[in-house]
């Protein structure tokens, strides 16, 4: 499908498209090192990382330096995440490394290599990172794959100095510590978080060539915290009472405005994240989640909520996250995330080594509930198909999808549409340029939830296109 | 299962079961975190487009042009034009106004954004990058009159203070919608 609008980007997102194409080039410049032995069979061309070119911090890990083979964790021969250890011909002629060994934290195999890669906007302490998401298993995202998005630096917090301050028409304005916070009843819940800016290059033509790069600001993790209206019952609300000002303690001071209505219908402080303490680049000790609300509003590193009658217009609120139409207005507070899915196997830059049967796997989510269905085509859209859901289906939450799919060799197009318990149907890219003007991709930079192309053709080369 | 209202301290028992050993306090209040004094909260603000919470204190864009150039040109540009150099990455603040129906849009300050109180906001809360919070009250006032006079929305030597500021009508205050998603045209 082409745009019929002739989609232009202003200056800095112009700058910011071109980025993002040369970082994406050389992540795969660098997994292209070493030659790929396609371990997997069908995976990415090059999925085997160089792991000599990761350079561990290994001073920071001497400390847990213990026993036995953690002697070699300094040999920085290991990807991020995991330590180096030599393998042995035959572990089963060979005791392997003592329990507890690795100071009583885990790590994951010296031989799995994925990791966010960074848009290198010019100053790395305003920038993000992209979750990769041809590389997930199941349905939650690894903490330390997470994508990020910081406006000020990841701040180094002292949960004992923390505090949650609850003010403004409120009857009784309260400080919370961190000890306060958890002594409050939890809920667990899994949710994903999804920037707005997702696919931002995708508008006016097939920019990134990896899914990772094209839909990488989601991920989906299980968060336990307190439900926000526990708080608010502990301070009391005023009648007016319709917003509430977030403030994260960053260098950015990231403030958004959030409707009440949002606020105690399903906000939560949280300050758990897959079973362990947020990660300090997720918020620790304190973040706030909106279940579908778009990523920046999740404020982290939370240290205040201010009661108000009515928004602050933050400078988030009004000049960053708002969607120019063509007519020149803009849309602002456009906080939910609309139904969404995408095939991320396979994906862009993978390739298929021949004809014969492939799983087609992806993720569908929604901001607005539960995925309903999903639908897989391999001609483009003319044609589709139920896919299997492979993982429960939960209210704001990412699920997997699955289709069987036997390749003749000829040249195919993969597509995947959701549709949600709302029975919003995931649109095409044409049909959301034709609501929102024909200078689309400025206007539009947020919230592109439309429909996925990967083009495989008869050398099985898997493409990002637009059709 | 119903919750009841109870006074910190004398929680209601309800009897779950027949055994009283298992009765339960159904709290909806906890009693924990402690009251805020409001000098805790002097350290705080957020102003929204009335100017609640604006602090004492007034400059003019003559004055700012000072406080511009020793904290803000070296990533927002001599002219206020942007540096996009690697390190940087400034955003321009100024010009662009009549450009956002345009194939070409240009937001800033000027064009884009809706309230001057924004621009107090996040000047003080967040710049300079190098020393975000750093500025005194006159000069956060003074640069904010520098970037508006710049913008040609204001003059160099008007004043702008906790009164003036509010009153301030950016040239984009009525370029915003609501959002209508779902968007009606996708249920044809």
């Amino acid at each position: 499908m082409k745009s019929d609008g002739h989609a232009v980007y202003d200056e800095k997102s112009r700058r910011m498209v071109e980025q993002m194409i040369l970082a994406e080039q050389r992540h795969i410049a660098q997994r292209q090192q070493e030659d790929c032995d396609c371990k997997d069979g069908m995976f990415p061309r090059a999925a085997i990382t160089d792991r000599r070119k990761f350079l561990f911090a290994a001073g920071s890990l001497a400390g847990v330096v213990g026993s036995g083979g953690f002697a070699h964790a300094a040999d920085n021969k290991a990807p991020p995440g995991a330590f180096h250890f030599d393998v042995p011909d035959d572990p089963t002629k060979e005791q392997g490394r003592g329990v507890a060994a690795d100071g009583g934290y885990g790590s994951r195999s010296q031989f799995e290599t994925e990791v966010r890669w960074r848009y290198p906007t010019a100053n790395d302490i305003t920038s993000w990172s992209m979750t990769p998401l041809e590389k997930g298993l199941g349905n939650l995202t690894p903490s330390g794959l997470h994508f990020e998005r910081h406006h000020g630096g990841i701040p180094t917090i002292d949960p004992a100095r923390h505090s949650l301050i609850v003010h403004g028409m409120v009857d009784t304005a309260k400080k919370f510590s961190m000890t306060d916070i958890k002594r409050f009843p939890a809920v667990t819940r899994k949710h994903f978080i999804e920037c707005s800016g997702n696919g931002l290059t995708e508008w006016n033509k097939p920019t990134l060539k990896t899914v990772q790069g094209t839909h990488g600001l989601l991920s989906t993790s299980e968060w336990t915290g307190v439900p926000f209206a526990t708080i608010a019952r502990e301070v009391g609300l005023q009648t007016d009472a319709k917003w509430v000002l977030a403030e994260g303690a960053d260098a950015a001071v990231m403030t958004r405005s959030i409707p009440m209505e949002k606020m105690l219908k399903d906000a939560m402080i949280t300050y758990g994240q897959n079973g362990e303490a947020l990660r300090p680049e997720q918020g620790y000790p304190l973040r706030l989640l909106l279940p579908g609300y778009e990523g920046n509003t999740h404020i982290k590193w939370l240290r205040r909520l201010e009661v108000s009658d009515k928004p602050f217009m933050t400078r988030e609120e009004t000049s960053k996250y708002t969607d120019l139409l063509g007519d020149g207005k803009a849309r602002i507070f456009t906080l939910e995330m609309d139904a969404k899915s995408v095939i991320t196997f396979p994906s862009g830059d993978m390739k298929l080594p021949g004809a014969g049967f492939y799983n087609i796997q992806g993720l569908a989510w929604s901001g607005r509930g539960r995925i309903q269905s999903v639908d897989v085509s391999v001609d483009g859209g003319k044609t589709w198909y139920p896919a299997r859901i492979d993982s429960t289906p939960e209210p704001i939450c990412t699920v997997r999808f699955s289709f069987p799919w036997v390749w003749d060799g000829k040249p195919a197009i993969l597509q995947s549409r959701c549709i949600d318990d709302t029975g919003y149907v995931q649109p095409t890219l044409k049909q959301l340029i034709a609501i929102r003007g024909s200078n689309g991709p400025f206007g539009s930079i947020y919230h592109l939830n439309a429909i996925q192309s990967w083009a495989v053709n008869e050398t099985g080369d898997v493409a990002n296109v637009h059709a | 299962m119903s919750t009841l209202k109870t006074v910190l301290g004398s929680a209601v028992l309800v009897g779950l079961l027949s055994s009283a050993a298992f009765a339960q306090a159904i709290n909806d209040r906890y009693g924990f975190g402690t009251k805020v004094d409001p000098a805790e909260l002097s350290g705080f603000f957020a102003i929204p487009p009335d100017g609640r919470g604006l602090p004492p204190g007034s400059g003019t864009g003559t004055q700012g042009a000072k406080v511009f150039a020793e904290n803000c040109a070296a990533c927002h540009g001599d002219k206020l034009e942007g540096n996009p150099a690697k390190g940087i990455g400034g955003d321009k603040l100024i010009g662009g106004r009549g450009s956002l129906a345009t194939k070409t849009p240009v937001k800033t300050v000027e064009s884009y954004w809706p309230y001057a109180t924004t621009l107090f906001d996040y000047v003080k809360r967040a710049m300079p990058f190098s020393a975000p919070g750093s500025l005194k009250n006159d000069e956060v006032y003074a640069v904010v009159a520098y970037i508006l006079s710049e913008g040609k929305i204001i003059k160099p030597t008007d004043t702008v203070n906790a009164e003036t500021l509010p009153k301030i009508a950016m040239p984009n205050k009525d370029g915003f919608v609501p959002d209508p998603r779902p968007e009606l045209q996708l249920y044809h």
